[in-house]
């Protein structure tokens, strides 16, 4: 063998790999995102990373892979995302090689306490840098500490940072492309004699030269608030109504904006073209079906606005502890509320942020029940059927109004969905010990308006680009079957089309619910994602109404549904689990398919039924 | 013998006993309630809810249960 072949065939050097470890929320994500440019979700409660997730980062003389882990307070591994940690570093996930260093996070602090799980880590025997972040709240707050000393002592390179406002960065670059010897010295505490190593810990702090912060003094003022027995439920009250009369009202005319920027572009894009199908397709077709999504894009953004606030202010934890009693009635405990809390943006993501609960069945329940929470998916829909049948009236002057009263209610709806759910499990087949409850709470802190504008950002284009992609695609295919088959050269009139005849086909079931074809046939496009029934509506109205003026999408709806059928459709989103990306999700966490099958079937037979009530009630009241 | 959990607002007291066992004794001592520790009862939720003291300058949240379940003496 020649030796150009040989060069070819062995792998070129691999790059270092360098771990990012620390307790819960000490700014692991937020130096990782400085490092990498990357935007990993960063908030001020524990538990917000919970699997790893890989970077790479410019050091002098090259690049360095990076990976963010979920924080731990120990190397036990106790729960599952805690677990993730310990087997990356051990070398042992699927995929990734065992680190060739790490970085040791500590909150600058908290030092004295956080030291402790320096011992465990510093005795893995890898190349190690401590880096103390938060310096910018241990200088205001009139803390100090000497890095130098504390490195003396740990035998490691110490470095003092502010990830959030990007101080020390080319330290740690510099630090990191010449990574020490791992160190010798170390005289380290017992690891599995927790009080040896707290004291070892708190020792060590004092040789650093620590002086403990002075305790926020916004932090109990504002518990004081948030745990007041009334004042607390009053303000979290609230910041509901605030959530939803501004969804409801502030995002009404930003909605009115979009939908006429779509009603002008279509005409554009029909005086452009000459009469031709495809100018259909896209008047018709298109433009009705996505541009009735794409007008939902400042609603959507206003929610994670408000739930971004949530999660970067410090009031998850607090709303946890609230919670905590209400959970445990229904045999969970408040740590399970703040995954519930994350399910009102999507039901992916908390299922995942579940891993932080130690308990394998409170685990379990949490997962079965987080896709009850309503998800931003749902929001458009909702809004499409109230905007249609409820008018706005002042329920208290103009703070708060009808609209948004319905939609709390149906948020509260899905809400009552997923206790029940919970206590259902928890006393059947999920039945354990009452779980422990503990948990730190941070500081209240400002929330990151950088990190905030990134991740609305971010949310935007996704948006946008599964309205250009998945949206579209459904929205062609659909306008082809309301309009095909061809008879003698002319298109199908919609009710004969094979859209018209599927829906058709569906309506022995969907008439009890009082649905008529066309929401049969968004049932089943909605199992692409839960706010393409709104395009296909969108559509199906389109095509049905072309060459007359329609009065929108609303005046269709009301002349097509009753109100019985209408509360019906909203109760079956409700409760309905039409979200594939969902059951994929809890098969992975879950390690099978049996369980989203229980789910998916437990969730279509509630949601059938509670529809099926609803519409009978709803029109024996009103109908 | 007091516990944590007949603590009025904003008063001190030292940590002396645990009664708790296993895993659940780890996360308790990894939270930093560990004997000689002065601990100060910072908050309690509405209702009967989770109380939250303040030791070493963090603040940590545990169920009434468990308060009743570690044992403190006059921190003087
Ligand atoms: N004042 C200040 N706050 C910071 C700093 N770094 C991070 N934070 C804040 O600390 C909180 C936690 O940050 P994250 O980056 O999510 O922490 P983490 O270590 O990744 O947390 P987990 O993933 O939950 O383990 C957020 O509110 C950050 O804005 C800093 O240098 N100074
Ligand atoms: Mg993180």
């Amino acid at each position: 063998m020649s030796r150009a072949q040989l060069v070819q065939i062995t792998p070129a050097p691999k790059k270092k790999l360098i771990a990012l470890v620390g307790p819960p929320n000490c700014g692991k994500s937020t130096l990782f995102n400085r490092l990498t440019g990357l935007r990993q979700k960063v908030g001020n409660y524990p538990g917000v990373t919970v699997e790893q997730k890989l970077g790479r980062m410019q050091v002098p003389g090259g690049a360095t892979e990076l990976v963010d882990l979920p924080g731990v307070s120990s190397l036990a591994g106790r729960s599952d995302d805690e677990r993730v940690t310990v087997d990356v570093l051990h070398g042992k996930m699927a995929g990734l090689k065992k680190p060739d260093g790490v970085l040791l996070v500590l909150d600058a602090t908290a030092i004295d306490r956080h030291l402790s799980l320096a011992a465990p880590v510093l005795a893995l025997g890898l190349p190690t840098l401590v880096v103390l972040n938060v310096a910018d709240e241990l200088e205001k707050r009139g803390g100090a500490l000497d890095p130098k000393a504390l490195a003396a002592k740990l035998g490691v390179p110490v470095l003092l940072v502010s990830a959030k406002h990007g101080q020390g960065l080319d330290q740690v670059r510099s630090f990191v492309a010449h990574l020490p010897e791992a160190s010798r010295n170390l005289e380290l505490p017992k690891l599995h004699d927790v009080p040896h190593r707290r004291r070892w810990a708190l020792q060590t702090a004092k040789i650093a030269g620590f002086r403990r912060p002075k305790a926020s003094i916004w932090t109990p003022r504002l518990d004081w608030l948030a745990l007041h027995p009334v004042l607390g439920p009053a303000v979290f009250i609230l910041l509901l109504t605030i959530v939803f009369q501004s969804i409801s009202v502030l995002a009404k005319p930003l909605q009115e904006y979009c939908q006429e920027g779509i009603q002008i572009s279509g005409g554009w894009v029909a005086s452009m073209l000459p009469e031709s199908l495809f100018r259909s397709l896209l008047t018709e077709g298109v433009w009705p079906g996505v541009g009735a999504i794409l007008a939902f894009l400042p609603q959507i953004l206003i929610l994670f606005l408000f739930i971004g606030i949530l999660e970067d202010s410090g009031y998850m934890t607090r709303a946890a502890v609230i919670a905590d009693r209400t959970m445990s009635r229904f045999g969970l405990q408040g740590k399970a509320f703040i995954p519930l809390l994350s399910a009102y943006a999507c039901a992916i993501p908390a299922i995942m942020a579940t891993r932080t609960i130690e308990d394998k069945r409170d685990r379990l329940a949490t997962i079965l029940i987080a896709p009850f929470m309503t998800c931003s998916a749902r929001l458009p829909v909702y809004t499409m059927i109230i905007a249609a049948f409820i008018p706005e009236r002042h329920v208290i002057g103009p703070f708060l109004g009808t609209r948004a009263v319905a939609m709390l209610g149906l948020y509260l709806l899905g809400f009552l969905g997923a206790l029940g759910t919970a206590w259902l499990l928890k006393s059947s087949v999920l039945r354990s010990a009452p779980a422990s409850f503990l948990m730190e709470m941070p500081p209240y802190r400002w929330p990151a308006a950088r990190g905030l504008a990134f991740r609305l950002l971010d949310r935007a284009k996704a948006f946008v680009y599964r309205a250009g992609t998945t949206i579209l695609l459904v929205t062609v295919v659909l306008w082809l079957l309301a309009n095909l088959p061809m008879h003698n050269g002319a298109l199908s009139p919609i009710e004969s089309s094979y859209a018209g005849m599927l829906g058709k086909s569906m309506e022995p079931v969907l008439r009890p619910l009082g649905f008529n074809w066309k929401i049969g046939v968004g049932l089943i496009t909605s199992l692409a994602a839960r706010e393409v029934i709104v395009g296909t509506l969108g559509t199906l109205y389109g095509v049905e109404s072309a060459g007359h003026s329609g009065g929108g999408l609303a005046a269709a709806l009301q002349h097509d549904l009753t109100p019985g059928g209408a509360a019906a459709l909203v109760v079956f989103f409700a409760f309905a689990m039409q979200c594939f990306s969902t059951l994929a999700i809890v098969r992975r966490e879950t390690g099978g398919w049996k369980w989203p099958a229980i789910q998916f079937t437990y969730m279509t037979v509630v949601a059938y039924s509670a529809a099926w009530v609803t519409n009978h009630v709803v029109n024996a009241l009103f109908g | 013998m007091r516990t944590l959990a007949d603590l009025r607002q904003g008063e001190s007291a030292r940590l002396v006993n645990l009664l708790v066992a296993g895993d659940e004794a780890t996360a308790v001592m990894e939270a930093g309630f560990i004997p000689g520790t002065v601990v100060t009862m910072m908050h309690a939720a509405p209702g009967g809810g989770p109380r939250i003291y303040r030791l070493e300058g963090a603040e940590i949240a545990i169920r009434v249960e468990l308060a009743l379940a570690l044992q403190v003496e006059d921190a003087a």
